[in-house]
């Protein structure tokens, strides 16, 4: 049996069923964790999923940090466990301090939705393990705020410490450094703006999605067994 | 005793301020010339009770700093005043 994915669901959020399908594509189980839940059990790994948490209101994941079930999830990234953000996940996670950074309004102050070409620029993440240094991913992103933003020493340290996990070929929102996906600084932690749940279907324009969800899901088995 | 809080978040100096800089292009177009260095930002009020200004001004500052604004990218300034 595939491991057990928690994918958290907070008021708001709207990938959590296309991120659930991808993931059982790929041999996991996914088991939906609503946001006021205390405690992650008998779960392996977790993903917050793309949309608007809380609506969104004040900024991206500024409140969704406070939803009860952040404490364990935390507490569950702190002892190593895999943990995924993806979009409005990643600026979960950045609000949250799981991730250094944060997530600023795009820079032509547009809402982007179209594919965007993209660069592996580390294989330590969890999410990355599988794929080779310099692989090319096409996989679309769908945000407003999604230009990361860091002062000089974070970017720096997350250049030396390995943690720029995905880099856009193309800058398509003025991210810094053209950051499309970081983690923390052992790898089980992972933030990216594009949404690889929606290019994961033998029937969708590009199945680069699947790569990375394969590799997280692989990340995970090799941890749990 | 009840104070009136103003807190004001703006971006940090040096980060991007997209909402800015098109709030500035965008004046021209309306006839207007000479206005420059727009910053967006946002504004909250709230009432706040403690025993005195300075347990006031603190607990506004700790709002503030823990929700109100991202650190990473914004600043907060906090003003307090005895409530009306």
């Amino acid at each position: 049996m595939g491991p057990r994915v928690g994918v958290v669901v907070f008021p708001g959020t709207n990938c959590d069923y296309d991120i659930a399908r991808a993931l059982e594509w790929q041999g996991a189980s996914a088991v939906p964790i609503w946001h006021s839940e205390t405690s992650l059990v008998n779960i392996d790994a977790v993903v917050l999923p793309g949309g608007f948490a809380h609506g969104d209101y004040l900024r991206p994941g500024a409140l969704a940090r406070f939803s009860p079930i952040m404490d364990a999830v935390c507490a569950f990234a702190y002892e190593g466990r895999a943990v995924l953000g993806i979009c409005n996940g990643f600026q979960i996670l950045t609000e949250s301090g799981l991730l250094p950074g944060a997530l600023q309004k795009n820079r032509d102050l547009r809402f982007l939705c179209k594919p965007v070409e993209l660069e592996v620029t580390s294989t330590k993440s969890v999410l990355t393990r599988d794929c080779a240094f310099g692989d090319r991913l096409e996989i679309p992103i769908n945000h407003f705020s999604g230009a990361y933003v860091a002062d000089e020493e974070t970017l720096a340290s997350l250049r030396a410490n390995d943690q720029v996990v995905l880099r856009y070929v193309t800058n398509p929102n003025g991210s810094s450094d053209d950051i499309a996906g970081i983690s923390n600084v052992s790898g089980n932690v992972v933030g990216l703006m594009p949404h690889p749940e929606r290019v994961a279907h033998p029937l969708s324009y590009s199945q680069d999605g699947a790569k990375v969800l394969t590799s997280f899901v692989n990340a995970v088995l090799s941890h749990a067994r | 005793m009840n104070y009136s809080a103003h807190v004001e978040v703006q971006l940090r100096p040096g980060i991007a301020d997209p909402e800015g800089a098109t709030i500035e292009r965008a004046l021209p177009a309306l006839g207007f010339t000479g206005v420059s260095q727009i910053h967006a930002g946002r504004s909250f009020r709230f009432v706040i009770e403690a025993p005195d200004e300075k347990v006031a001004h603190a607990l506004a500052s700790e709002v503030a700093t823990r929700l109100l604004a991202n650190p990473v990218i914004e600043v907060a300034t906090v003003a307090i005043e005895a409530a009306r």
